[in-house]
């Protein structure tokens, strides 16, 4: 067939995306002085030459940017690759070391992890980023209208809400509340991401499983629930508590 | 522009062909021109069912590989000249169909005929995806039995999200549901699903039921679609789910059993 060198192609695509992660070490500055840091740093080197050679390198300015405010990266690129090393980034800047980082060529690493020496800079780096991110996606509480069934998977990021029914072998997730107004035949897990607080409200109980933050009950365990009342779940002292409304 | 009709379950042996057959020869009956296709490559029943066996020249493989032009390959039924049969590959696999051949057999067909039926095969897999891709209308064949009713609920699930008109944000595929070897009588001893109970899992809307019918056999064994077996329960209930699914309002039969008359108490019956 003329068609199979085209198929044998096809299984196998140039190229592929992957994410990996790699160590990198990590050049962390207390003192922006260029003399001293380019000494230390030959110091440092000295020792042991071979390894640190053409070793790719990322900065963390994360206690500079308290003490300095005018810091000029070029200079402290150039004083790296003096030593032999290759700048891959920066990371615990201000936005104007960012963009300045950019300009350079030099990407901008996020600052997930916590610093030791200086958690405070970085909480207040991170924390109006994430919870502006998690703000967003909790108000969007996600409406299904039509019923999910045996098979699919809905996850929502804040609160699910079904006006429908949930087939037995699909499964509903949500970080927050789940409001099921049909009948409940599927799995449901609310508080997903660790929300001990959550609930799910369902008018119809007759779930393969239900889980609230990782505390679970099955099908077995719901014996005792008349089918048709509309009932809560949620937890009290490490419990699944269920309760007609 | 052709209507598309996927005649499909998910379970196996619950009636898609016979309901194939049934349906495609009902809607040719009333003037459309129809055309039948079997989508099950490999286990080629079709032809069988629509007693067409001996006239297959070429098949739906050979149309997508462009080794047959589509006219080749269609069998005018000799009942109904407003009816065709595209049968599959018995040699082949579900691997020789392709997701552009196929939208390329449908688009042709769709300039000249009214209505076209996809056969499906069981499964989720290949056949059954390409079957109900390019679906306008899903008819989700249903036994009242669990394992059944689930596979038909895994069956819309699929329908809702792997469609085109799902993958385009098109209105969805319009699903009907056909309960198929419905017995009122083992419903009332509490051995099979009624039609309620499966409804309320389904929760769709309902075409028809077709009794359990030995008609439906013998109408197999002799290539006749059941629908052309007027004096019996399934022909009549295919009859019923042609004309409701072209708009018209009758009544459903077959769902609850016959109350024997005062006649056929005092004399019996079979």
């Amino acid at each position: 067939m003329s068609s199979n060198p085209h198929n044998a192609t096809s299984q196998r695509p140039v190229l592929e995306l992957k994410s990996s992660s790699f160590t990198v070490p990590l050049l962390v500055l207390n003192k922006y002085d260029l003399h001293l840091i380019s000494d230390q740093l030959a110091f440092k080197v000295q020792q042991a030459p071979e390894f640190f050679k053409n070793s790719p390198l990322i900065i963390d300015l994360n206690i500079l940017v308290k003490t300095t405010t005018d810091l000029d990266l070029k200079a402290l690129f150039d004083i790296v690759r003096k030593h032999k090393f290759i700048p891959v980034g920066i990371r615990g800047g201000k936005p104007e070391h960012n963009t300045a980082a950019n300009e350079l060529g030099i990407p901008v690493q996020s600052t997930t992890q916590t610093n030791r020496p200086a958690p405070k800079p970085q909480k207040i780096e991170t924390t109006p980023v994430a919870e502006q991110q998690s703000d967003n996606e909790k108000n969007q509480t996600k409406i299904i209208t039509h019923p999910i069934r045996s098979g699919q998977r809905v996850y929502a990021h804040g609160d699910l809400i079904v006006l429908s029914q949930v087939s037995a072998g699909s499964e509903i997730m949500a970080e927050g509340n789940i409001h099921v107004y049909g009948t409940l035949r599927g799995r449901a897990l609310a508080g997903v991401q660790g929300n001990s607080g959550s609930r799910i409200f369902c008018s119809n109980l007759q779930a393969e499983l239900v889980s609230i933050d990782g505390i679970y009950k099955i099908n077995d365990d719901l014996n005792d629930i008349s089918p048709g009342k509309p009932v809560q779940l949620f937890l009290k002292e490490q419990n699944l508590v269920i309760e007609y409304l | 522009m052709a209507r598309i009709i996927v005649v499909t379950s998910g379970k196996g042996g619950v009636g898609k062909t016979t309901t194939s057959a049934a349906i495609a020869m009902g809607l040719a009956k009333r003037g459309h021109k129809t055309a039948v296709i079997d989508f099950d490559v490999g286990l080629r029943n079709l032809d069988l069912i629509m007693g067409c066996e001996r006239r297959v020249v070429y098949d739906f493989i050979n149309v997508i590989n462009e080794e047959a032009s589509l006219n080749q390959a269609l069998i005018k039924d000799k009942r109904c000249n407003q009816l065709y049969i595209l049968p599959a590959s018995q040699t082949r696999d579900k691997d020789a169909l392709t997701l552009e051949g196929v939208g390329k057999v449908l688009d042709e067909l769709s300039k000249t005929f009214k209505y076209i039926v996809c056969d499906s095969p069981a499964g989720i897999e290949k056949g059954a995806h390409l079957a109900m891709y390019y679906a306008d209308d899903a008819f989700v064949v249903t036994n009242p039995e669990v394992a059944s009713v689930r596979d038909s609920d895994r069956m819309l699930g699929i329908l809702s999200s792997k469609s085109r008109r799902a993958e385009q944000g098109k209105d969805p595929i319009k699903e009907y549901l056909l309960l198929s070897r419905y017995s009122p009588k083992r419903v009332n001893l509490g051995e099979m699903l009624s039609v309620d109970d499966v409804q309320e899992i389904l929760s769709l809307h309902l075409l028809g039921v077709i009794p359990e019918s030995q008609s439906v056999l013998n109408a197999s064994n002799s290539g006749t679609p059941v629908i052309l077996d007027e004096q019996s329960d399934a022909g009549k209930a295919y009859n019923d789910i042609v004309a409701r699914y072209l708009g018209e309002d009758v009544p459903h039969r077959f769902i609850n059993e016959e109350k024997k008359g005062l006649f056929s108490k005092l004399f019996g019956s079979k």
